[in-house]
Parts: C-alpha cells; sequence; structure tokens
C-alpha cells in the first residue's frame, strides 16, 4: 500500500483544541511538525535521547494520572526504542497514548529506509505488548477515529500513521534544553515550579 | 557479607528524599532494596528493558512534578551515556545508584572493561560520582547526592563498591 497522509495535517489534527494535553515530541521531524502546528508550553521537544521519548512519556503519565499525556514521534525513534513498548506495556498507564509518524525513513539524515519499510510493524509490536489499542492507519478515513483513541481512550493507546516521505520546511522549537524543561513546568505547575 | 542492612536505610533515604519513581534494571546487589520499592505504596517501581529508558523516565517524571531515582548495575551505565546528554542540556535532577562490578575481587572478565570504565564514562557525560565503599557509608552518601541532585538540578551517581555486595562468584550470585 503507499501512504498518503500528509504528516503535517495528521499532527495538526492531532494536535487540534489540545486543552490540557501534555506532548513529549521524539527527535527530529515529529518535533518540527508539533511545532508546526503551534508551539506550546506544555509540549517537550526532544532534540536527541533518541529512544527514550515514549518511556519519557511513560513518566510524564505517571507522574501526572489526572491528566492526558500523548507522545509524538517518529518510526527510526520509535525502533531504536522498541524496548520501551515493554516498559510501557508492563505499567498499563491509562493516561498514556503514543502516536507513531510513520514514513519509512530516516528523515535527518538523508531518507534512508527504516525498518518499517521492510513491513515491521510497531502497532503490532506494541499489541504483543500489552497495549489495549494498538493500530496502524494508511487513510484519512481512519484519521478521526485515531485522533479520538489517541486523545480519549484507555491507555495505553498507539497508533501508526503511515505518511508520505516528504521534505518539509523546517519549523524548529527552541533549542535550549533548559528553557524547554522549566517553561513545560512552569505551564504545568506554576511559578511554584521554580523554586521546587 | 555486611553486618547493617544499608538497603533498608537507602529505602528510608528515598522516602525522605520524596522519591515517587524508582526505575531499575534489575541486579543482585540491589535486589532487597527492588524488593522494598516494591512493597512500598508510595513508590511505584518500573522494571526497564534497559537503564537508558531509565533517564528518560525520571526525565518525564520531573516533568510531572515527582522525583525518580534509578538502580542499575556497572554495565547499565554504559547503555546510558547518549540518553545522559539530555539530562545535562536539560539540567534534570538525576539520581543514579549504581552497584559495581569488575572491581573488587570480580570473578567474571566480562564485567571488568565497563566496570572500570564506569567512573570515567559517567564523568565524561557531566555526572557527579561519589563512591560508598562500606555498607555504613552507602545511605549517608546516597543522601548527600540526593540533595546534590534535586536541589542543585545535578545528574549525580552513587557507585557502591563491590566490597558492600560481597558476590565472589557464579555459584553465590545464582544462590542469591
Amino acid at each position: 500500500m503507499k501512504a498518503v497522509l500528509r504528516r503535517r495535517e495528521v499532527v495538526r489534527e492531532l494536535l487540534e483544541e489540545r486543552g490540557e494535553l501534555l506532548v513529549v515530541a521524539g527527535l527530529g521531524s515529529a518535533a518540527w511538525d508539533c511545532t508546526a502546528a503551534g508551539d506550546s508550553d506544555l509540549t517537550f521537544p526532544l532534540w536527541g535521547a533518541m529512544g527514550v521519548a515514549s518511556v519519557t512519556g511513560l513518566g510524564l503519565a505517571l507522574a501526572q494520572p489526572g491528566r492526558r499525556v500523548l507522545v509524538i514521534t517518529g518510526d527510526g525513534e520509535m525502533l531504536m526504542g522498541l524496548g520501551n513498548l515493554a516498559t510501557i506495556g508492563v505499567q498499563k498507564p491509562r493516561n498514556l497514548a503514543v502516536a507513531v509518524i510513520d514514513n519509512e525513513r530516516y528523515g535527518e539524515t538523508g531518507m534512508q529506509s527504516t525498518h518499517t519499510a521492510q513491513g515491521v510493524d510497531l502497532a503490532a509490536v506494541a499489541k504483543a505488548c500489552g497495549f489495549g489499542d494498538a493500530r496502524v492507519v494508511w487513510r484519512k478515513s481512519g484519521l478521526k477515529a485515531a485522533v479520538r483513541a489517541l486523545r480519549a481512550s484507555p491507555g495505553p493507546v498507539l497508533v501508526q500513521f503511515k505518511v508520505v516521505a516528504e521534505k518539509l520546511p523546517l519549523v524548529l522549537p527552541p533549542r535550549d534544553g533548559s528553557l524547554l524543561r522549566s517553561r513545560f513546568r512552569r505551564a504545568l505547575h506554576g511559578s511554584d515550579a521554580d523554586s521546587e | 557479607m555486611t553486618s547493617i542492612d544499608w538497603p533498608l536505610r537507602v529505602h528510608g533515604v528515598l522516602k525522605d528524599s520524596r522519591v515517587g519513581v524508582v526505575g531499575y534494571v534489575p541486579d543482585a546487589g540491589h535486589k532487597r532494596l527492588i524488593e522494598l520499592c516494591h512493597q512500598d505504596r508510595a513508590m511505584r517501581a518500573v522494571v526497564l528493558t534497559t537503564e537508558e529508558e531509565g533517564v528518560g523516565l525520571a526525565a518525564g517524571a520531573w516533568l510531572g512534578g515527582v522525583r525518580s531515582a534509578l538502580l542499575m548495575q556497572s554495565s547499565g551505565v554504559g547503555n546510558c551515556i547518549n540518553v545522559l546528554g539530555m539530562a545535562r542540556e536539560c539540567r534534570f535532577p538525576l539520581l543514579m545508584l549504581v552497584t559495581m562490578r569488575g572491581e573488587f575481587g570480580e570473578f567474571n572478565p566480562w564485567q571488568v572493561p565497563m566496570g572500570q570504565a564506569t567512573p570515567a564514562a559517567l564523568e565524561a557525560m557531566g555526572v557527579v560520582v561519589h563512591r560508598a565503599e562500606t555498607a555504613e557509608e552507602v545511605a549517608p552518601v546516597l543522601d548527600a547526592a540526593s540533595r546534590l541532585a534535586f536541589d542543585s538540578y545535578a545528574a549525580v551517581a552513587v557507585l557502591i563498591s563491590q566490597r558492600v555486595i560481597g558476590i565472589k562468584s557464579f555459584q553465590e550470585q545464582a544462590g542469591r
């Protein structure tokens, strides 16, 4: 099957009227997509740490059980940390969802094929790890239901969106890690976070 | 063998430090502490597939307002190297409790290279390294490390000497 979904449209839908949603964005294109949809203090974009985006979301979900946590990451980043899915599957956080924006490429390094281009099925891995809802979405017709599941179904949920491999203009979040963590904490906890 | 119950004291320090999430990859030397953390209803003990997950877990938990500790064996330090860059760049508090192998009386030669490189590897990534050479030292050293980590937004590792753990053979390790 040929991918037809456009990654920035998918991420824009994921983040539309995001309300109280807490977001961790995996490094590279997934983080640029989140920024293109509108930078937010409550998005923590990773500029490195490849392979731990989802488990960073797990830590946040365990600390904030009353808030929905959405990890938005790429297929290459998810592949580097497949163990994240096993760890999340054991903890079964009801408030955690993972969206994998799967263009089957390492987008920042020359668009080399990833394992998903050869059929590695991340949703099936998530299912096998104990995710209650894990699915692959190829068509626009599946988009709305998938977004609803990521935003509201009992977690852990994973949706693998098959998207067109395309080079898009860079839309970059701030790079300073201290700034990113401090703005996130202040937005979540108020100015008390500064003296914690 | 050790005369005092250092894992119980360590658990007490973690409680006093308001640690709510404990990530770990098991080590024989952490066996009792892991059990204590699992039994503690105020702590969430999270088994990891690899130690680097624990660095992300701790970062996420602290963003959410909860303090973490990360338990591992020295071999696991090597698995964390790149991700430690996040703790440093973002000035995330990180409290690592590392049981040492490959040093005092090691019987497995494959443990020696990473064990010997552990302090240098941590320091190369900007992690402050504290050592506990005796069972009596472990809890007070961890207490200082915890203050440094959470009050000064530092990544800190407490290395617990193999002398404290006291495993001298495969047979003894398997029997624990």
